[in-house]
């Protein structure tokens, strides 16, 4: 493979081995949170987890875009997709994830008709190619919004609408900066999303709040040398922004794609699911980009599916919680009865690396180690 | 959507790049990006778009910083010390 | 069960599992039956006959786009069934049926392009096609072609994919993710130019080869289609009541396939595979059946990957060589993931 994945596991075990010092010298346990789908994906695909110290907690926040879209947005997206002469395009995790009765998948089963695309290029050249209503669901953090925002500023054809389910990431980390009893104690950045806000948007975050930012890149080396800087700022109880991935990101990022994104796009509160209301952490079309917003071409009436709606369990939902690290799945009412990987209620669950999915896989904290081969 | 693959530009046409991913390869738009890209250079891909253009220099930089976290590290760690000198044999 | 039917219960992983487990085995398997059956759900069906079993299985097709690098769907209807037989122990093949459904408008320079496929499967595999079917439904009613094919062989002594034990080891005949990622890319039309090609192709003479060789060595063997290794390893280790540790840098991946699916972010793990077995042995006789393999022309690329044990039983553990973690069972149809 080429130099560009760093994936030497000596090196990782090197690093790992300084994470293992350093929380010796800290001496009790340490939470931190990434807050980024990359990062989620490379810790379970490397089995990172195991290499970790015991004592610091390095816990999934709200970093998968696709896990955190509400009900009500998906529930938008169901019922586009049940209407007539209206065709979704969606990238493939939004697929299987619960609305309030059904899902996508449960629709496309039902005579939906639903494509899975790449990027949001595809769903225009499907358009292009369409006579009927193709309607983009447009999911992701800023990173994807960019994608969104140029085909938009392109001029996509007429039977082309966009649902725009895209979130902001910086916002939430208030939130969870903010939540009384939270025990976070640092950050880890998603590395993509700063590579088009530029690591500056965390400069005033860490004056205003108790935590060290780190922003990290996406290989297993950069993530384990993004923990090691993060742990360094903890131990030294430094409130700082450090950036550990430079070969993609600068203070002020992509310019270019920032101006586009907030051209086309506005930040409003809205709720993240298991996370309640977050204020400007959603993405919505600007009045000057109407033509192209599917919520004003088209009238979705959520309330069609209030009267089959089962129990409300997504207010027993405490993803919020254990996200913060102030509670342990066990802790749930809903885990592993009616929340499962199958049946997930809150992003924990809906996640690869989602705590709640992570303790239903594993009983608990994943060691493996002990396993004989 | 968080997935961002790099990967090295073969061929340019307008606004679209013909670009190698490990010998495999992808067109990706290049409306996005905010420096100029030339045949040769290093993009991140997400969703098809070219987000950003990675120096080449920059992935040497990456490793010596590697370098640099180890050798912070206990003085007499002989763990690092290995891998510090497997990381020299690698890059000279 | 309510509901309908969902595409991921055709993929092979564990909604496929419950909806054959719920509707079709509960009643047929109460049915009585000497030999392998139904409840076994292995690659094919063992029938006593004598001193020896006629084992038999079928397979419908289905697959889009018919034609891909490598291969296309008469190809693989002639593979796959030869294969799963082979799976059994059934290496030298009696006859195969060949029932074709086709959508009206279907070309038929298609249809002899497809036909001409299916003759040189059949040569490669010393099969023939002995009797069919021909159905034609009007156009929209059926996806262009369906072809379904049954097998029919003999063996002495059945292969089973439930008989691994602590301490065995795993093998992989070869190169994993081939076929479901040139498949995938094709199918998503997701603009992936490069060598991926497709490694659909009947083994049954790769694994006379080993029984031959090294007789009653195997202890269980699957092939690892809809749903991948994970998927097979997943069953035999689930049948056998012992979990596997699965060396992930030791599995064979091209270049190819692991560039599609670090772009698509699909694992090679969970992809189909047309053209190789995965099986376990005892320890002591690992060596010398993976020479074995290595001399025949499909199995070049074999390699040891894995160890069985006591712990864990039914997961499947992946040392990842930094870490370790539980490897999924796939549930239903890999897509391109993003995030």
């Amino acid at each position: 493979m080429n130099e560009l994945q760093f994936r030497n596991p000596e090196l990782a075990r090197a690093l790992a081995h300084q994470l293992e010092t350093l929380m010796k010298e800290i001496g009790r346990e340490v939470s931190v949170m990434h807050v980024c789908g990359s990062h989620e994906q490379a810790i379970a695909k490397f089995g990172l987890r195991s290499l970790f110290p015991k004592k610091l907690n390095v816990i999934m926040g709200p970093g998968c875009p696709v896990c955190v879209t509400d009900v009500p947005e998906v529930d938008e997206g169901v019922l586009l997709a049940e209407q007539p002469n209206v065709e979704i395009a969606t990238y493939g995790d939004m697929l299987k994830v619960p609305g309030t009765v059904r899902s996508l998948a449960d629709a496309q089963a039902a005579g939906a008709k639903i494509h899975i695309v790449y990027g949001p290029s595809q769903a225009v050249e499907i358009a292009r190619k369409s006579d009927k209503e193709i309607v983009f669901f447009a999911t992701g953090f800023e990173t994807t919004a960019v994608a969104t925002a140029a085909i938009l500023i392109a001029g996509p054809p007429d039977n082309f609408s966009i649902l725009s389910a895209h979130k902001y990431i910086p916002p939430v980390m208030e939130i969870v900066a903010e939540m009384p009893d939270t025990r976070i104690e640092g950050f880890l950045a998603a590395g993509h999303a700063a590579a088009i806000t530029g690591y500056g948007v965390f400069e005033e975050f860490v004056e205003r709040h108790a935590q060290p930012v780190v922003v990290a890149g996406f290989e297993p080396l950069d993530i384990l040398a993004g923990l090691v800087e993060l742990v360094k700022l903890v131990r030294d109880g430094e409130r700082k922004v450090v950036n550990t991935f430079p070969r993609c990101v600068s203070r002020e990022g992509n310019l270019a794609a920032q101006e586009q994104l907030w051209r086309v796009f506005r930040p409003c509160g809205g709720r993240w699911r298991g996370i309640a209301h977050v204020p400007n952490g959603n993405l919505r079309l600007r009045d000057e980009f109407a033509k192209w917003d599917a919520r004003k071409r088209f009238t979705i009436d959520l309330r069609s599916l209030w009267d089959f709606a089962p129990p409300q369990l997504a207010n027993q939902c405490i993803c919020g919680d254990i996200m913060a690290g102030i509670r342990n799945p066990v802790d749930c009412r809903l885990f592993n009865k009616e929340c499962l990987p199958e049946t997930p209620v809150g992003a924990c669950m809906v996640s690869n690396e989602g705590t709640c999915k992570i303790w239903h896989l594993y009983g608990g904290i994943p060691d493996l180690s002990e396993v004989a081969s | 959507m968080c997935l961002g693959v790099p990967g090295k530009v073969v061929e340019i046409n307008g606004s679209m790049a013909t670009v190698d991913f490990w010998g495999v390869r992808r067109q990706v738009c290049l409306d996005i990006v905010d420096e100029p890209v030339a045949v040769g250079d290093y993009i991140l891909n997400h969703v098809g778009f070219a987000i950003r253009r990675i120096p080449s220099e920059s992935i040497g930089e990456t490793l010596a910083y590697y370098e640099t976290l180890l050798a912070e590290g206990d003085e007499s760690d002989p763990m690092a010390a290995d891998v510090l000198g497997e990381i020299e044999a690698t890059t000279a | 069960m309510s509901g309908r039917i969902l595409l991921k219960q055709g993929g092979g992983g564990r909604a496929m599992r419950r909806l054959i487990e719920d509707v079709f085995i509960r009643d047929f398997a109460a049915m009585p039956f000497d030999g392998v059956g139904l409840s076994a759900m292995d690659d094919g069906a063992c029938i006593p006959f004598g001193d020896e079993f006629i084992v038999v299985t079928t397979d419908s097709h289905v697959i889009h786009p018919i034609f891909f690098p490598g291969g296309d769907i008469g190809r693989i209807s002639i593979s796959g069934t030869v294969n799963d037989l082979a799976m059994m122990g059934a290496t030298r093949i009696l006859g195969l049926t060949c029932a074709v459904i086709l959508e009206e408008g279907f070309p038929i320079e298609e249809l002899e392009k497809i036909q001409r496929s299916m003759v040189a499967a059949c040569k490669e595999a010393g099969a023939v096609v002995v009797t069919g079917d021909t159905k034609v439904m009007g156009r929209g009613e059926v996806d262009g072609i369906v072809i379904n094919t049954t097998g029919i062989g003999v063996t002495k002594v059945p292969i089973r994919d439930n008989g691994l034990r602590a301490g065995d080891r795993i093998i992989i005949t070869g190169t994993i993710g081939d076929h479901g990622l040139a498949v995938m890319s094709l199918r998503h039309s997701l603009d992936l130019e490069g060598d991926l090609v497709s490694d659909v192709a009947p083994i049954n003479s790769l694994v006379a080869a080993i029984v031959d060789g090294a007789p009653g060595a195997i202890t269980a063997m699957k092939d690892p289609t809809r749903g991948g290794l994970a998927s097979a390893l997943h069953e035999m280790a689930a049948k056998s009541h012992v979990g596997v540790v699965l060396e992930e840098r030791k599995v064979p991946v091209t270049d190819a396939a692991r560039a599609a699916g670090e772009v698509l972010g699909i694992d090679p793990l969970h992809v189909a595979n047309e053209g190789k077995a995965v099986l376990g042995v005892r320890a002591e006789d690992a060596e010398r059946v993976l020479a074995i393999i290595r001399k025949h022309e499909r199995g070049h690329d074999a390699a040891i990957i894995g160890t069985v044990t006591n712990e864990r039983p039914g997961s499947i553990i992946l040392d990842t060589g930094f870490g370790r973690r539980l490897l999924a069972e796939p549930d239903g149809e890999p897509l391109p993931r993003i995030c």
